[in-house]
């Protein structure tokens, strides 16, 4: 098992640095609402780690790179954050009208170098910013790639608003053609992915229905983004939606030989975003 | 009703209707009397229904006549709830601010409700196809929405009616 799992991390180049864990574990956070009203609002998040979808039963979330912004663009406070054995929670108070986001961004570099006739990695936690020192003197051979996991979710007081996707060019971004906080069961929704600021066709785009633990099939659904980027989704029944899109990945079969030296680092990004649905 | 009506009556009469270029009907109706009960039920714990009144017209923004909600709580605390009159709050409630003039109200006990909306309330300036429609959601307890289509001009004695089953008796417009 371990060895299984180290192998598939060398060959996914350690995507997994901060933000998303390795294998088949589902990183989310799941909001109190994400359609609201009132003049006083707040919203309270779970936010885990676990298979099964969306039930804290595993491993929390880590809380370090969360953060908040106003409809606005101001970066707003999260509040009451506790992390428990499996779970995080917080709250965001919603002091203005038009649509929040909350995201967990980790930026950072991955790849290896060889040093007196070894060939080492770079340690996790390295960036951009960091890189230069992170690679001893007389390193040869320097491999590196970006890695880039965005964590959000979006929540709206009123009407919904898009000041807040102005994209920032890093990673994998959500472009709402449908805004993620008006969707109903029986519309479909278009989305469009870039990846580094720009629309990015072949990304899959997996979304699985919650509510797994009372239902015999995953219901999941392997989607594309098409050559601009878009994606289209059926809603078929109401509810809350996990949505994970990433840069396309190798697959290596289960029992093939690891292979002597890691492969180069690929350049890496995912996103994740929880998404709900409601009635008509 | 006419002693109550008196100057619309008179501008019809005289042929304001002719100069606006709209037939000069003095008998046409220019009021939308809509009756709605509110079902008793038997539960434990019982909270009056918000609900929401609105006409639809395709390719016109919802136009909302009437909401039903606890508007006099401390802070305006009771539009916390307005988003679970769901259809409505999509389609208009969400761009409102609260509370509306002349369209807040409180909520009501079961029992039926008469509740009257001049064509300019209705927001059916344009002849043509509307709909109004009604929805309730009550606090621990359900959802339900109906829709009456309706023509303006309307004819006097037409109207039409809806029946719910769990959250809305019947629901009946007129017109006078």
């Amino acid at each position: 098992m371990k060895k299984r799992i180290w192998g598939f991390a060398a060959t996914a180049a350690l995507a997994a640095l901060v933000a998303v864990p390795a294998a088949a574990h589902r990183q989310w956070m799941l909001p109190s609402s994400t359609v609201l009203s009132g003049d006083d609002v707040w919203v309270t998040v779970d936010a885990a780690v676990s298979n099964d979808l969306f039930y804290f039963e595993h491993q929390p979330m880590r809380l370090d790179a969360l953060k908040a912004w106003a409809p606005d663009g101001a970066e707003a406070a999260i509040e009451n954050k506790a992390t428990g054995r499996y779970r995080s929670t917080f709250d965001v108070h919603l002091t203005k009208k038009g649509t929040w986001r909350i995201a967990s961004v980790a930026d950072g570099v991955m790849g290896s170098y060889d040093l007196n006739g070894k060939t080492e990695r770079l340690p996790r936690g390295t960036t951009t910013a960091n890189l230069a020192e992170r690679i001893p003197a007389g390193a040869t051979n320097v491999k590196t790639a970006e890695s880039n996991n965005r964590n959000e979710i979006f929540v709206t007081v009123g009407e919904p608003t898009t000041t807040l996707f102005k994209p920032t060019g890093k990673g994998i971004e959500l472009v709402p053609v449908t805004h993620p906080n008006d969707l109903i069961a029986g519309d479909a929704a278009t989305f469009q992915f870039l990846l580094d600021g720009k629309p990015a066709a072949g990304l899959p785009v997996t979304v699985i229905p919650g509510g797994i633990r009372y239902r015999d099939q995953l219901g999941q659904m392997d989607l594309k983004t098409g050559a601009d980027g878009k994606v289209v989704i059926n809603w078929t029944e109401p509810g809350l939606y996990w949505l994970n899109v990433t840069t396309p990945q190798a697959a290596r079969e289960e029992g093939a030989p690891e292979p002597a030296t890691p492969p180069a680092p690929q350049r890496r990004a995912s996103y994740v975003t929880t998404l709900e649905v409601l009635a008509p | 009703m006419q002693l109550s009506t008196p100057a619309r009556i008179l501008g019809g009469t005289i042929g304001l209707g002719a100069v606006l270029g709209a037939p000069a009907f003095a008998a046409d109706p220019g009021t939308m009397d809509v009756t709605i009960n509110i079902p008793r039920l038997k539960v434990a714990e019982y909270h009056k229904p918000y609900v929401a009144i609105w006409v639809e017209k395709p390719g016109a923004s919802a136009k909302t006549v009437a909401v039903w909600y606890d508007y006099d709580m401390k802070a305006n605390e009771g539009t916390k709830w307005l988003r679970d009159v769901r259809q409505w709050w999509r389609a208009a409630g969400r761009s409102m601010i609260f509370p509306a003039n002349g369209i807040t109200g409180a909520t009501r006990a079961p029992g039926a409700h008469k509740v009257s909306f001049s064509r300019a309330q209705l927001g059916a300036a344009a002849p043509g196809q509307y709909t109004l429609v009604i929805e309730a959601a009550r606090e621990v307890g359900g959802r339900e929405l109906l829709r009456i289509p309706f023509t303006w001009p309307a004819k006097a004695g037409s109207g039409g009616r809806a029946a719910g089953t769990t959250e809305l008796g019947a629901v009946s417009v007129a017109f006078r």
